[in-house]
């Protein structure tokens, strides 16, 4: 087995060393009956060309964002990523570390770490940020929970524009731990009245800008109304190259802001793995779930870096720790601080508009289409139309044309009467003939 | 001396021999400034055209004014990042024995695959008619893992270990309500020597946590958990084998003993990698446990994640499984995204995450399955628990061995009471083994011994690096015995950077980059 290399010889050398004569000595403590004679019922070992061909198949069968006109988003999206980036995640001494315990030897991976929390306080427009997530969705979860420790309340409030996934992670969670949530309504006007809602009870608003439907909120009368009633205000994000364009969360008066970091240096990978973006004000630094790292000096006086505030968290607190969180997004952080070097403010912003631009044109090109209703006033990269068909429909017969078109409403909230809701993101990838073909495609089916 | 960035070239106490230079560099080891130090605001390393002109949508919401972030060109980005990537140490530097984390090797191939755009280029809502291939090997995972644990069914979604175990215990919690028993059983067995992820999973969804008492040979007694158990018990959390390297031999009575009153058995499978093809969690009575795909399927730990944890259930719990999952019927696999949309029979308490889970991860575990086949992750097994017990064997004379009754498994434990009177700590002694170019050991954990070292080898060593290393300790251990205490107090004195103050950096956290204050003229 080429990944394995002890020879036989060794391992009998080792046998003897320790003074037993078979590895199932080993084994001992293992009850009676319960240690396998051999291996279970799996296929055996495989060279490299083998399993090459095995998961080259599987992948064949799905259709790649690259080969086809795409317009898929909804919480993930579609962007180009400089060859730069993947070469340097794959650096052995990034692929194969972990968690900096020792940080005199993880200098690499805790400066960028620092420099990654320094990028997204400056986006976010925030005083502090942490040291990721697993992703936008279980981040979201973790802020409502640290708002119930700051405010010692109980109660969230649900925008109805929050991504149904993100809503329910945040009633999953709330379930299981007896707290209260009010969720508004899906609204793809954004119309909803979520100021009635907050009060003395409440502890925290969650509300998505750009929304799922793609509306840009304005989120400073609800943080007023919040702060008022001795609430925070949790702002959320899914496309974080917005904020290359539009007014931060924390300009705001947010109070944390958490958001889905997958956009800038990360893959679609089906959902996953990506990168959970998450800040706050900083009187609020002691109740943050997640690693953070801090600037520090060794014992020659040279500036350093270590994980820190460390009495947060599950290995010293246990049971009293801000979060059960441990192993987090390490590699897709990398992957997102290396991009956004590479952008820079100046870069992000082009990035921003670009995008912007794009979904504008696109827009503008199917409130043309007859059958198609832009729902939309105000949106950043993606947007919702009306169709005079069901949504699913039409996108199966769109996919089955070559074209990804977008996400039904219907496939993140069946059952809610919504099932003519089509989701379209726009990004920097499409081109005018992508825009085309589906343009060309809608009047043709619908 | 300062150097070109104004800051300390080298330290007051450093050795006299030591030749400074201009830059404060010592040749590959670079002194590396941050970005904000280097970039410059008007700087980028892509180029992207500016968009003809249109008429904005963004309304009132457009940005005002600089984000404040700098850029760097490409050629300054790499050299920045390579920079960094050499203060680093990884498994493919060297030995890397961390305890519990399972540090063994990260096949290029696996990375390879997760790469085709078939898997990475996918986007989790595109329609499921273009991504059949997603799920066959979400299936295909899911069939490895079944029958690697003997278990019936297995939750994909979790993100990490410890989102595993909540995820776990979220089933638990569920299954409990549905008995009706959701008020009366809400405290959960945890053992002292248990993780730190243990008892916060427990008290994140609203269990109470009790603490099972340590024997003195490192396992948890059948007795001691029967002692604690009534109708306000829902669960142990047990791990096994345990975190002092132990298979629990009473783990099929603690099994029984739990579900005879009426609770689950959580098994946090953390330490699997000892016992993959050997034994089976199902035939010992486990009701969830999470497996780190990071860990013992080898898809990388990347600096601290990404992980994936998904979580195998007994026929107890199933039902309970959170959304997304997939039903296979007629042979046709479905994908459940809501609870509304379950077969009957199904109760999914909720989701763990938005979509579908660390899709990335589960081709690197499955690539790493395919390529070792059931022969081959039942040799790493024993490979891993020879390497540990070969480690024990060499150093057993010199270092103390807390519970030296039962066989190491895949990771030996060492407490500190030899080093007593020496003068050296556990951390002391840690960091010397950095200066003989290896990554310590964990330390510290578990709290159930003091001054803990917890060496797991895996697998991947060869018996030659095994020899070096077993030498280099007992090398470290006579030394910290004798007179030797310099070695240890100020170690590491080769890494790129000395001991640093934890203490500082949390009494006064400095948690980003601040533009500095100009310096005042008369300075």
């Amino acid at each position: 087995m080429r990944y394995l290399p002890l020879t036989d010889t060794d391992r009998e050398d080792m046998l003897a060393r320790i003074g037993v004569s078979d590895v199932d000595a080993l084994f001992s403590d293992v009850p009676a009956g319960k240690l396998l004679k051999s291996p279970v019922d799996l296929p055996r070992a495989k060279g490299e060309l083998e399993v090459e061909r095995i998961l080259g198949r599987m992948a064949g069968k799905n259709t790649a964002a690259s080969a086809v006109p795409f317009f898929v988003g909804a919480g993930a999206y579609k962007h180009h990523v400089p060859a730069t980036v993947d070469h340097l995640i794959q650096r052995s001494e990034f692929l194969t570390s972990y968690t900096p315990y020792q940080p005199e030897i993880a200098q690499g991976t805790l400066q960028y770490l620092f420099e990654f929390q320094t990028q997204v306080a400056a986006l976010t427009g925030m005083e502090v940020a942490n040291a990721s997530m697993y992703d936008g969705s279980t981040g979201t979860g973790e802020a409502v929970l640290m708002a119930h420790r700051v405010t010692k309340r109980r109660k969230a409030v649900l925008s109805g524009g929050l991504h149904p996934h993100y809503t329910a992670v945040v009633e999953t969670l709330s379930e299981m731990a007896n707290d209260e949530v009010v969720a508004l309504k899906p609204d793809v006007s954004a119309q909803e009245d979520i100021l009635s809602q907050i009060d003395d009870s409440t502890s925290c608003v969650v509300v998505q800008s750009p929304d799922v439907f793609g509306n840009l909120r304005d989120l400073k009368p609800i943080a007023e109304k919040a702060h008022a009633h001795g609430a925070l205000l949790i702002a959320v994000f899914t496309e974080v190259v917005s904020l290359g364009a539009v007014v931060p969360p924390g300009a705001q008066d947010a109070d944390i802001v958490v958001g889905e970091g997958q956009s800038i240096g990360n893959a679609l990978n089906f959902g996953g793995p990506y990168v959970g973006l998450f800040a706050a004000k900083s009187k609020y630094i002691r109740q943050m779930p997640g690693r953070l790292c801090g600037e520090t000096v060794d014992s020659t006086g040279q500036r350093g870096f270590v994980l820190t505030l460390s009495t947060r968290e599950q290995h010293i607190r246990r049971d009293k720790a801000t979060s059960n969180i441990c192993t987090n997004s390490g590699l897709c952080v990398l992957a997102f601080t290396i991009h956004m070097t590479l952008l820079g403010q100046t870069g992000l912003a082009r990035l921003a508009e670009v995008n912007h631009a794009n979904a504008v044109k696109l827009a503008d090109a199917l409130a043309g289409v007859e059958g198609v209703t832009v729902l939309n006033d105000s949106f950043f990269n993606e947007f919702t139309v009306k169709l005079k068909k069901p949504a699913a429909e039409v996108v199966e017969v769109l996919a089955a044309k070559g074209i990804l078109a977008g996400v039904p409403v219907s496939r993140l909230l069946p059952k809610a009467g919504l099932d003519d809701l089509l989701i379209i993101a726009s990004t920097e990838v499409n081109t005018d003939e992508d825009r085309a073909a589906l343009v060309a495609a809608l009047v043709e089916v619908l | 001396m300062l150097n070109r960035q104004g800051r300390p070239t080298q330290a007051g106490e450093a050795s006299h021999e030591e030749h400074l230079t201009f830059t404060g560099n010592k040749a590959l080891q670079q002194i590396e400034p941050l970005i904000f130090e280097i970039g410059h605001h008007e700087a980028t390393g892509v180029d992207i055209d500016k968009p003809a002109p249109f008429k904005s949508r963004l309304g009132k919401h457009a940005r005002q004014g600089e984000i404040g972030l700098p850029g760097l060109s490409e050629p300054e980005t790499m050299r920045h990042y390579v920079r960094l990537s050499q203060k680093n140490y990884g498994i493919d530097t060297g030995l890397f024995p961390l305890g519990s984390c399972t540090m063994k090797h990260n096949a290029r191939l696996n990375e390879k695959m997760a790469r085709l755009p078939g898997f990475s280029d996918v986007h989790p809502l595109q329609p499921l008619s273009s991504v059949p291939g997603a799920l066959d090997l979400m299936l295909e995972l899911a069939r490895y893992l079944m029958t690697l644990t003997g278990m019936p069914a297995v939750a994909l979604s979790p993100k990490a270990g410890a989102h595993g175990e909540a995820c776990g215990m979220m089933a638990i919690k569920a299954a409990i309500a549905a008995k009706g028993e959701g008020a009366t059983r809400n405290v959960v067995l945890v053992p002292e020597s248990a993780h730190g992820t243990n008892p916060a999973t427990a008290a994140l969804i609203g269990f109470s946590v009790k603490a099972v008492p340590a024997r003195p040979d490192g396992t948890v007694a059948v007795e001691d958990v029967k002692a604690l158990l009534g109708p306000d018990i829902a669960a142990i959390m047990l791990t096994n084998p345990n975190t002092c390297g132990i298979f629990e031999p009473q783990i099929v009575e603690i099994a029984a003993a739990m579900h005879e009153a009426g609770a689950y058995f959580y098994c946090d499978g953390a330490n699997f990698n000892a016992i993959v093809g050997k034994a089976r969690p199902g035939d010992l009575g486990v009701d969830a446990m999470h497996i780190n795909l990071h860990k013992t399927f080898s898809t990388p730990h990347g600096g601290g994640g990404p992980g994936a944890g998904p979580v195998v259930l007994s026929e107890r719990l199933a039902p309970f499984a959170p959304v997304p999952f997939i039903h296979v019927e007629n042979g046709k696999p479905h994908l459940i995204e809501t609870r509304g949309e379950a077969p009957a029979g199904n109760q999914p308490f909720g989701r763990m995450t938005a979509f579908h889970g660390q899709m990335g991860m589960y081709v690197r575990a499955l690539a790493y399955m395919l390529s070792h086949g059931s022969d081959g992750m039942r040799q790493a097994s024993e490979d891993a628990v020879l390497n540990a017990n070969y480690i024990r064997a060499g150093l057993a004379d010199l270092m103390s061995l807390p519970f030296p009754d039962h066989p190491s498994m895949h990771e030996v434990l060492f407490d500190d009471e030899w080093l007593k009177g020496s003068g050296v700590s556990t951390l002391d002694f840690a960091k010397a083994m950095i200066d003989e170019g290896y990554h310590p050991m964990t330390v510290y954990f578990p709290l159930v011994v003091h001054g803990a070292m917890l060496i797991e080898p895996t697998e991947s060593e060869s018996k030659a690096a095994l020899d070096l290393f077993i030498a280099t300790l007992r090398d470290l251990a006579i030394a910290a015995k004798g007179n030797d205490k310099e070695r240890f107090t100020s170690a590491p004195h080769h890494a790129p950077i000395r001991r640093l103050d934890e203490t500082r950096a949390a009494r006064s956290p400095v948690l980003k980059w601040e533009k500095p204050a100009p310096a005042k003229a008369a300075e």
